[in-house]
């Protein structure tokens, strides 16, 4: 009956795409992690009153964060070939839409680090400040553990912006389910194929909105 | 044991200058608990924050044991600051980290090995009085759990100080009470110093040696808090005193008082660090053939005593009643005799 009705559906090549934009999404999700925590640290420590005060480098990087941010990403990934084929070697396959799916997803998941970190009592880490911690152990241990429920629904946010974005890489060839639902599915006038792909996209959105709500759940303590 | 030093702390705003400690001198001793009493904005968290260098100093120095506080390298500041515990109103605790996890923190932050670090922190949870909830987060606990957590904290490297910062003001009447007794616990036990600021007296009363009244970013008046209850000089510390004593100005009670005794005496007795006023007045009654009426008063206990004062009335045969006079005279109260009848 399947069959019937979706007749241009291979489930072998659409398993092969679903892997490819759960690939994507992970090791994008992986980058996007760090680049993204690395920045929102920088932000929250150089602001005024912050451990690090810095006024004009906070300007730079939250210009930057800004920048990135306000650029389209279809355009993003054109304007990063260059980069890409020199870091890749490629500009086509999944490998070659990570660096524009980090960058694309970092600085908006910079900002939602950012707005954690200042959530996080400022008497807690005036406490840490009196017990004598560094500021590495005030960020390892203050900062980023009792922030966490919300790095990580911030990074659910950002997960389910990535998914849209593999798709969108599908355009340049990076595989997934876009690139297939585009390829087989728009050119070919295979309509089921899109239906098919669009379900399964949506369900992968469910996916890591679920664990990402449970895990935000379990971690907060409060 | 600690010595500040004409400490001074301005605060640039966009619009002025703030003064919050102004050229401030105290000392002090090894193991007594000294508390600094003022009203909000006189400068209390800014001059305790001074201590630990929470808070830079614009001038003035502070030194703990000898050592000039004020003038440490930032990573000489970070291990003095491993003798100085601090505890805080708002208790300030990790809420990702259980109870055993909160006390171990400073504990990781001064190197110490994992397992010296769980004995320390069963021993530190024994003193507070929080065994069986080792393992509960901060979310779980009431107010006056969370504190003892905070204490066992700052305790946990056995630091030479303890700084609180409005410790008790964020807690019921009762709960109150109970950490100021752990605070006299660990005071007596561990020979700690501990210096205290609040805005209620009767903190000060119940737990405090001497006393520091602020106003304006200055010290205004100090001493044994015996000394500075019993005799207020400057109008705030007046108003404090009153917090806890009442209004002193009876002079129309007493005479409402007295106008009913057509025989006898009526004294006033003034108990300052006495702490068997109650048994005076029972030696009295039994020693000699006299009646013997509690008419008012007010006395209240401290760390160095009872202060206070009570009215009484006291009638019966000529002889009896000024050998009762001599003998209560005699005892270490202040005697006046406020009406005489006949
Ligand atoms: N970081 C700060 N910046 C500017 N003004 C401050 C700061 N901290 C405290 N002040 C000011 O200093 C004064 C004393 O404050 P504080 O030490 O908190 O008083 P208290 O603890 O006795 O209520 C207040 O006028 C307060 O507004
Ligand atoms: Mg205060």
């Amino acid at each position: 009956m399947l069959i019937e009705l979706f007749p241009n559906v291979v489930i072998s090549e659409l398993w092969q795409a679903t892997l490819e934009t759960f690939y994507m999404t992970i090791i994008a999700l992986i980058g996007t992690f760090i680049l993204g925590i690395l920045l929102g640290l920088l932000l929250y420590l150089t602001s005024r009153g912050g451990i690090w005060e810095n006024k004009v480098l906070n300007l730079i990087i939250a210009s930057t964060v800004n920048i990135f941010r306000a650029i389209p990403f279809i355009i993003l990934i054109l304007l990063l070939f260059p980069f890409t084929d020199f870091l890749i070697g490629t500009i086509r396959g999944s490998n070659a839409a990570l660096p524009a799916l980090i960058i694309g997803s970092a600085p908006f998941y910079g900002r939602l680090v950012e707005i954690a970190l200042r959530e996080v009592d400022k008497g807690v880490i005036e406490a840490a400040k009196a017990m004598g911690a560094k500021t590495s152990t005030i960020v390892l241990r203050v900062l980023i553990p009792e922030s966490m429920p919300a790095l990580v629904s911030g990074i659910t946010v950002t997960a389910i912006a990535l998914i849209g974005y593999t798709a969108v890489a599908g355009v340049i060839g990076a595989g997934g389910l876009g690139d297939f639902a585009y390829y087989y599915g728009f050119q070919r006038r295979a309509s089921d194929v899109v239906f098919v792909c669009t379900v399964l996209i949506v369900i992968i959105v469910f996916i890591f909105q679920f664990i990402g709500d449970t895990i935000t759940n379990k971690l907060d303590k409060r | 044991m600690i010595k500040i030093n004409s400490l001074s702390k301005l605060f640039h705003t966009k619009s002025n200058l703030i003064s919050a400690v102004d050229d401030l001198s105290l000392e002090i001793e090894k193991g007594e608990i000294f508390g600094v009493i003022g009203y909000s904005g006189a400068g209390k968290s800014t001059f305790i924050r001074l201590i630990n260098r929470l808070e830079n100093p614009t001038s003035g120095q502070v030194v703990i044991d000898g050592e000039d506080i004020t003038s440490l390298s930032k990573n000489k500041l970070r291990l003095s600051r491993q003798n100085i515990g601090m505890i805080f109103q708002h208790f300030n605790l990790l809420w990702s980290r259980t109870v055993r996890e909160n006390i171990a923190f400073p504990l990781e932050i001064a190197g110490i090995s994992k397992q010296e670090r769980m004995a320390r922190v069963d021993e530190l949870i024994g003193l507070v009085g929080l065994s069986g909830r080792e393992d509960a987060y901060p979310s779980e606990l009431s107010g006056g759990q969370k504190q003892r957590v905070g204490i066992a904290r700052a305790l946990a490297n056995d630091p030479k100080v303890l700084l609180c910062d409005e410790a008790t003001s964020a807690l019921d009447p009762e709960t109150t009470d109970s950490i100021l007794k752990l605070l006299i616990d660990i005071n007596e036990k561990l020979g700690l110093t501990i210096i205290l600021i609040t805005h209620e007296m009767h903190v000060i009363r119940k737990i405090c040696h001497r006393v520091a009244v602020m106003e304006a970013g200055k010290v205004v008046e100090q001493g044994d808090v015996l000394d500075v209850f019993s005799h207020p000089i400057m109008p705030v510390t007046k108003k404090f005193v009153e917090q806890v004593m009442g209004d002193n100005n009876q002079e129309d009670s007493l005479e409402w008082l007295t106008t009913g005794y057509k025989n006898g005496d009526i004294i006033k007795l003034h108990f300052v660090g006495e702490t068997t006023s109650q048994a005076l007045i029972s030696q009295v009654a039994k020693q000699f053939d006299v009646d013997i009426n509690i008419l008012q008063g007010k006395i209240t206990q401290t760390q160095k005593g009872a202060y206070g004062s009570l009215i009484v009335h006291i009638d019966g045969v000529s002889d009896e009643k000024e050998s009762a006079l001599a003998y209560i005279k005699s005892a270490p109260v202040e005697v006046e005799v406020v009406h005489h009848a006949n």
